[in-house]
């Protein structure tokens, strides 16, 4: 098991490093510090002192890749990729175009987010458990039939109209929470209960069909019907046989769905005023600021490698056949 | 049959998929009655309804697909078709068990061993936690599962295949059932294992008196273990009789067809006899015999009236048939009887034909790389020095069980797997050396048929297209309207008219694929086939049609075969040289009629004994313990030392050379020659 | 069977060529300049692809077997009626032209004006035209806001305007209700009207084919006695022509969906935004298509080194959370085109190539799924013996990848696009709030959420920009989740969708 977590982390390093050389592309090479100078000081009042200036604000008055003027090793330290992509993999952000330490900001923000998002994830997919296993269970029925209908049409709503739906009726229009903000411990949860039932709304269309397909193959299996076979109940089939199978292919689901929930708090968080990484992101993406978003990019990829990993893990819990060596 | 011991009678028993004039009737019609303490056997080949009659007997029609439209199901004085699905609960794996065909899917996968056996002792017997661990120690003990208090908590995928079998059957046995439904239970395993599983199903059944339903295509099966047979063809039931009695006097024409569609040595250099056509599509309404198209001794009559259920008393027992001929009343006209025809070679060509290809110490090792940077850990010795020699227009049956390398060794002597070591010598070229623009041209002079006809041809290409590529690849005929005239002349050697070129590889049942991949391989004048189990995945009458054109083009052609196979009657029938393989060698290797007569060799003489045979006279299985070790870790010293039943301390420590008998043939055995 | 008689691509051919005239003569015969947008050429060689991919699968039987089994269900059918209907529009507004200036005296040859419009324009001339000032409610005759004005006698009230267009044609206000509901129920029976033309040809047509009289040929189709779901085609083209008759009669003189801030009629935006939701679904595919059918197939095909380079590939690209990666990609982008203005001949060219680039990021974003699946694909066809056997013969490689493996995935490929379709128009909504959708000058449901959704803290609530923008896009993604759906079932029962 430990062996394996150290060459999960190896093998993630190469995958990071072509991460850091995309956003270093994207955003020096594709466009030189200049050009991004220009456009953040706007077009008008642009002198070559005022791009030198803003430039060096920011520490992007360095070579990128290779300083001549340098001495030694600095000759590669005191560059742009180094200090600004290299070091991320230390996990030093840097700071955001006003001032701000960005690790400092994303230490405060990851609190509010894992809020949403934990329970988002948990509950989403209990709810979607709980309602394909009803679908599954009546399954070529009309209850199927129409079920699968309305799942359809509930993932054809897109996320944005749930949400400012959702903020609409319960907060303007019945006033039972507030529709924006935040507070610390425990008064966290008024705040957070509209935010987190929206999400799971949103998901349950495309969940819910997508479980009751996994279902619906399990069932089909030979050891359903030896169950079947030896006298069980449908329940019972179904709940002990059946689900327990189906996790499996659910888990799998389950890392793909981790960088997606990213982006739906992404948009909860900054409809509902949630001080998190998402609407951080949002937040950085609207003023342009690049350093900002070079460190959420990489912190994506490092979260989307960790739920990899814990994904690889917790198959060990569910299948009994797959070992991590 | 007098009516106190019938244990379970099914009167006119239905079942249908699908709705309205497409609906496919699965079954159709299906009366029988088993005994307590007996086994009877519902035997058919595929598609004839007898899998579906036993899931009806339990209400285990798939549905909402499939329904059961009409019948009785008299069980102990209850008809289970009228139970509630909740009182059916009562009966599924209480009073009546089943066990499948596919014990590698039909166990669930995360659950252990014990839990799957527990939960019948839970739901039937309401035994506490305790008491079921105990009771479920027990029955793996019965079923002969070595070391069961250990086995308990293991899962299915650490199991091999005729373990998990056994556990099936445990499982089957835990709710102490008056009946026992056995659906195809040795089908996916090998001869050997086979042998040991119905065995255990035989002792089981001495011990408990239980009833088994049988349910099988394998005339060989039927012939050793039961009791009752009912023949099933199109969803009814054509004949019944005691077995004794079918296997002495056969009525219906097709299950006598069946008997001589099996290969068998006395067949040799005799035509099988074949049963033309396919069975009849179930979704249409038939007015005769459902037989009458493929029957031999059909008459008009036959296509108008449908035959009824005709019983007569041989002996005090009931034979029952249904065909005209037999039916009261009805003046059959005779049956002209055709001879058999001789094809007039086998035994005949000389054995000193020039050789064809020859092989020397072909190696097949897959590495097994692990960790960070991929070492190699290990090796899987599929195939671990090989020799063998084809001789022009003869057949050279390599046999063995599964995972013993035979078909590694049949694809690395075509270099479509890359062989690690050795020599494949053709025309004084070394395949395996060749390089690869060289081996192209090479390669229509070799070629291959695959075992899975559904498989074997790309589904988005008409027949034409498939069976000219080589052509195309090759060179061979220079305008496309040659090859066109040659893809038409290929297919009718092979007895599919021109037309089917132009249609696509789903329209054809499985002997007509079997016959286009044929038809594919000749295109590009062979000189070798290596045919890869062709005919395993037909039934009996198909593989018959199929094997008779081998043969045929074999003594047209001159071609030599190396013909991989699992099944005996099929190699005593065809072959003229045998290789036995187990691991990955060759153990012995000789003249077929000598290997057959006298197997030499401990492992290949227990082979021969698991076959089960169409004649009565009890043979002796020589009985093997365990499986197939894995071929990453081969035993040292002989490979089949712990489970040979003659092994001495030698065979442990090192692996036999080979020698070589005054008959010609090679047996590397301490037994043998030292 | 194929009939050796006419080749496939014939009809097809001939129908691209036509197109293709009329796209670059019509034009200049009617005095207007034509636009070729960058999207507008992919789009029509998109549709130029699908007509001869059409035609190719009509030939084969096994292809076109599951589209026949689409064709026979009734909810396909719906959608797909729908779906053409966005589909035309998306068309017509795909046709951009810049029309002549009224000629000076003394004036050098023509001058053109710099507003491209297109052809949907024309047709929604009302529409485009009929501005007001600022907000006004769905078939509101004034103002939404009151604004100070000075009467005639000299004295100011604060008081809710006349709008220039909505009800403009009513002296009495008294008159509103009367006069809504009269071209309401005009339009309604000339959309009834048109329906029963449509259902007259159709029995002509169809009757034709069957072989029986016109009449039976129209009873049959009434009792829904087809194979096709003729009946329920004809009902939703019935509505679907109710629905635009009224709308287009109210029209005239109402804005049936209000106005926005700058008083643009909102059903005027939403309609607009057809054709960027169109090229969004479909443009993406369209450029990713060739790099994941190449890297999937060649991966699980060759294996060893190639396979780990395009794993790692896909990888990389897939552990970055797409809005991050769309985000840092348009970003760069934006700064790319705000640096280098001279580049672009007009707004309209900047607006056209952002989109363009947009579908690019995107494609770039979604294709890894695609390339593991027909990875995976191959890795399983690899090993049949059909690709063995064509080995066996000495097949060369790329020929087995072209004869034996493509034709094989394609159904593969077929059901992603159709799914990615509806997943794609969604995402173009998210990405314009984010800011980093579609230029904030093109016209798109994303960027009229975008501006709306503010408007729901005013009193009195403006929603009606939100509700058009929400009424189109769920008919469109419904109807397209509904056809892929559809679809997928037909070709492959088993492909489990992919992730929600
Ligand atoms: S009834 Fe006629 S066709 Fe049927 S089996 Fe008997 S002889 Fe053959
Ligand atoms: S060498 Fe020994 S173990 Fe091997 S087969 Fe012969 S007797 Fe048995």
């Amino acid at each position: 098991m430990f062996a394996y977590i150290v060459r999960r982390v190896l093998y993630a390093i190469p995958i990071l490093i072509g991460v850091n050389l995309l956003t270093f592309t994207l955003f020096f090479v594709v466009n030189s510090p200049d050009d991004m100078a220009r456009m953040h000081l706007g077009v008008k009042r642009v002198t070559p002192e005022a791009i030198e200036k803003w430039k060096a604000e920011r520490g992007y008055d360095k070579p990128l890749l290779y300083n001549e003027r340098a001495e030694g090793l600095q000759r590669f330290t005191a560059t742009i990729f180094f200090e600004k992509s290299v070091s991320l993999f230390a996990f030093r952000f840097g700071r955001a175009d006003d001032g701000r330490d960005i690790a400092w900001d994303i230490r405060q923000r990851m609190w509010p987010s894992l809020a949403i998002a934990i329970p988002t994830f948990l509950l989403g997919i209990l709810v979607n458990i709980t309602f394909a296993m009803l679908l599954a269970f009546f399954r070529a029925t009309y209850i199927d039939v129409w079920g699968v209908v309305l799942c359809v049409i509930l993932m054809s709503i897109s996320t944005l109209f749930y949400i400012i739906g959702g903020q609409y009726m319960v907060g303007k229009l019945l006033h039972l929470v507030p529709i924006s903000g935040y507070d610390s411990g425990t008064n966290a949860f008024k705040f957070l209960v509209l935010p987190i039932v929206i999400g799971i709304i949103s998901g349950i269309g495309a969940g819910t069909r997508w479980y009751r397909t996994i279902f619906l193959e399990e069932i089909n299996k030979d050891y359903v019907r030896t169950a079947r076979a030896k006298g069980l109940s449908e329940l019972r089939v179904l709940f002990r046989h059946v689900l327990k199978n189906a996790m499996i292919p659910i888990l799998t689901g389950a890392v793909v769905i981790i960088p997606l929930l990213f982006m739906g708090s992404l948009l909860l968080e900054s409809f509902f005023g949630i001080p998190g990484l998402g609407s951080y992101t949002i937040d950085a993406i609207q003023a342009q600021d690049f350093a900002i978003v070079r460190a959420m990019v990489f912190l994506g990829s490092v979260l989307y490698i960790v739920g990899l990993v814990l994904t690889d893990i917790s198959y060990t819990l569910v299948d009994p056949r797959v070992r991590l060596e | 049959m007098s009516g106190d011991d019938i244990l379970l009678r099914v009167r006119d028993l239905r079942v249908q998929f699908g709705q309205g004039p497409q609906a496919v009737r699965a079954v159709d019609g299906v009366d029988f009655a088993i005994r307590r303490g007996e086994t009877f056997a519902l035997l058919g080949e595929s598609g004839c309804g007898k899998s579906m009659s036993a899931l009806a007997l339990l209400q285990l029609v798939p549905r909402p697909a499939g329904r059961i439209t009409s019948g009785e199901v008299w069980f102990d004085g209850q008809d289970l078709l009228a139970l509630s699905e909740q009182q059916m609960r009562q009966v599924r794996g209480h009073r009546i068990s089943m066990i499948f065909q596919e014990p590698m899917t039909s166990l669930n996968p995360v659950m252990t061993v014990g839990e799957q056996i527990g939960e019948v002792l839970e739901q039937h017997l309401g035994l506490p936690r305790r008491a079921r661990r105990d009771r479920t120690i027990e029955l793996l003990t019965d079923v002969g599962i070595p070391a069961p208090a250990r086995r308990i908590d293991d899962y299915p995928h650490q199991l091999s295949g005729g373990m998990k079998q056994r556990v099936m059957i445990a499982m089957a046995l835990a709710g102490e059932p008056d009946l026992l439904i056995a659906d195809e239970p040795t089908t996916a395993l090998d001869v050997t294992i086979q042998a040991q599983v119905l065995e255990l199903l035989a002792k089981i059944q001495r011990d408990t008196g239980m009833a088994i339903l049988l349910i099988t295509h394998d005339l060989g099966i039927v012939a050793e273990t039961v009791d009752h047979v009912a023949v099933m063809y199109a969803g009814q039931i054509v004949e019944a009789a005691s077995r004794r009695e079918l296997f002495a006097s056969p009525l219906h024409p097709y299950t006598r067809k069946l008997f001589a569609a099996v290969p068998d040595r006395r067949k040799r250099g005799r035509k099988l006899e074949t049963i033309s056509g396919n069975v009849p599509p179930l979704n249409r309404r038939f007015t005769g015999c459902r037989f009458a198209e493929r029957c031999d001794e059909a008459w008009l009559r036959c296509r108008e009236q449908a035959p009824a259920w005709t019983e007569r008393e041989t002996d005090g027992e009931t034979h029952g048939v249904r065909c005209l001929r037999y039916q009261p009343g009805i003046e059959a006209p005779r049956v002209v009887s055709r001879p058999g025809s001789e094809t007039g070679s086998g035994e005949t060509k000389p054995a000193s034909a020039s050789t064809l290809l020859t092989v020397r110490d072909l190696k097949v090792h897959f590495p097994i790389r692990k960790g960070l940077f991929k070492r190699v850990v290990g090796h899987v010795y599929a195939v671990d020095g090989v020799d063998l020699q084809i001789a022009d227009g003869r057949t050279l049956a390599l046999v063995g069980e599964s995972g013993c390398g035979k078909t590694t060794a049949g694809k690395a002597i075509l270099r479509l797997i890359a062989p690690t070591a050795g020599e494949v010598i053709y025309d004084g070229q070394d395949l395996a050396r060749l390089p690869a623009d060289e081996l192209r041209r090479l390669r229509a002079r070799l070629q291959i048929i695959f075992q899975d006809p559904f498989a074997s041809m790309n589904p988005r290409m008409m027949v034409g297209n498939i069976v000219e590529e080589g052509m195309r690849a090759q060179g061979i005929g220079r305008t496309a309207e040659e090859r066109r005239q040659r893809v038409a002349q290929l297919l009718e050697q092979v007895g599919l008219p021109p037309e089917a070129a132009r249609r696509y590889p789903h329209e054809f049942s499985g002997g007509q694929r079997q016959r286009i991949c044929i038809a594919r391989a000749l295109a590009v004048e062979p000189r070798l086939i290596v045919c890869d189990e062709p005919t395993s995945a037909l039934d009996v009458s198909v593989q018959a049609q199929t094997l008779n054109l081998l043969k045929d083009l074999q003594d047209r052609f001159g071609l030599g075969y190396l013909f991989i196979t699992h099944n005996i009657s099929v190699v005593a029938y065809l072959a003229h040289d045998v290789a036995v393989m187990y691991l990955g060698r060759i153990v012995e290797q000789g003249p077929v009629d000598a290997i057959l007569d006298d197997p030499r060799h401990p492992y290949t003489r227990a082979l021969l004994s698991a076959v089960p045979s169409l004649d009565e006279n009890g043979r002796e299985i020589i009985r093997l313990e365990g499986e197939l070790p894995s071929p990453i870790n081969p035993p040292p010293g002989c490979h089949f030392h712990p489970r040979c039943p003659d092994a001495m301390p030698v065979c442990a420590e090192r692996y036999p050379d080979p020698v070589t008998l005054p008959d010609g043939r090679v047996v590397k055995c301490h037994l043998v020659g030292d | 069977m194929a009939k050796r008689s006419r080749p496939f691509w014939l009809w097809p051919a001939v129908t691209v060529l036509i197109l293709a005239l009329a796209w670059w003569q019509l034009p200049a015969q009617f005095g207007v300049r034509p636009v070729y947008l960058w999207t507008d050429r992919l789009i029509f060689l998109l549709l130029a692809g699908a007509l001869f991919l059409g035609g190719w699968i009509r030939r084969r039987e096994h292809l076109r077997q599951p589209w026949v089994e689409v064709f026979r269900q009734r909810r396909a059918m719906v959608a797909l009626v729908v779906l053409l209907a966005f589909v035309i529009t998306g068309l017509l507004d795909s046709v951009h032209y810049r029309k002549p200036l009224p000629m000076v005296d003394g004036q050098q040859g023509v001058q053109y004006s710099v507003e491209v419009v297109t052809l949907l324009d024309e047709l929604l001339g009302t529409l485009r035209e009929g501005t007001e000032k600022t907000y006004s409610a769905p078939f509101a005759m004034t103002q939404l806001a009151r604004e100070t004005v000075t009467l005639p006698d000299g004295t100011q009230s604060r008081i809710r305007p006349r709008l220039r267009h909505g009800g403009a044609h009513l002296t009495d206000p008294s008159q509103r209700g009367r006069d809504i509901l009269a071209s309401g129920l005009a339009g309604a029976a000339i959309g009834v009207g048109l329906t029963m033309l449509v259902w007259l040809l159709l029995g002509a047509i169809l009757s034709r084919r069957w072989q029986t009289s016109w009449r039976a040929a129209l009873t049959r189709i009434v009792h829904g006695r087809t194979e096709v779901p003729w009946r329920a085609i004809l009902v939703t083209a019935g509505s679907l022509l109710v629905l635009m008759a009224m709308t287009a009669l109210w029209s005239r003189h109402w804005h049936v969906f209000g106005t926005d801030k700058v008083g643009e009629d909102v059903l005027y935006l939403a309609i607009k935004s057809i054709r960027t939701g169109l090229v969004i679904g479909t443009l993406t595919t369209l450029v990713m298509l060739p790099f994941a059918i190449l890297l999937g197939i060649m991966a699980g095909y060759f294996r060893g080194w190639v396979d780990d380079i395009i794993q790692y590939l896909y990888t990389t690209l897939s552990s970055i959370p797409g809005v991050l990666l769309i985000a840092a990609a348009v970003l760069s982008i934006q700064v790319y085109i705000a640096n280098h203005p001279d580049l672009f001949e007009t707004a309209t060219d900047r607006a056209d190539l952002r989109l363009l680039a947009l579908c690019v990021i995107l494609g770039i974003t979604s294709w890894t799924n695609l390339c593991r699946l027909l990875r995976g694909e191959t890795f399983k066809l690899r090993e049949m013996d059909y690709i063995q056997a064509a080995t066996a013969f000495g097949v060369g490689h790329f020929t087995i990848l072209g004869r034996h493996v493509l034709p094989n995935v394609l159904h593969i490929v077929l059901i992603i696009v159709v799914l990615d379709f509806s997943g794609l128009v969604l995402a173009e909504a998210v990405l314009s709030y984010v800011g980093v959708g579609v230029d904030p000058s093109t016209i798109s449901w994303g960027n009229m959420i975008n501006g709306a959704r503010l408007e729901l803290a005013r009193e009195p609530v403006v929603w009606w920009s939100l509700a058009a923008a929400f009424v189109f896009m769920f008919a469109l993604v419904l109807s397209a989740n509904l056809f892929a759906d559809a679809v997928r079932d037909a070709f492959d029962p088993r492909l489990r969708e992919q992730s929600p």
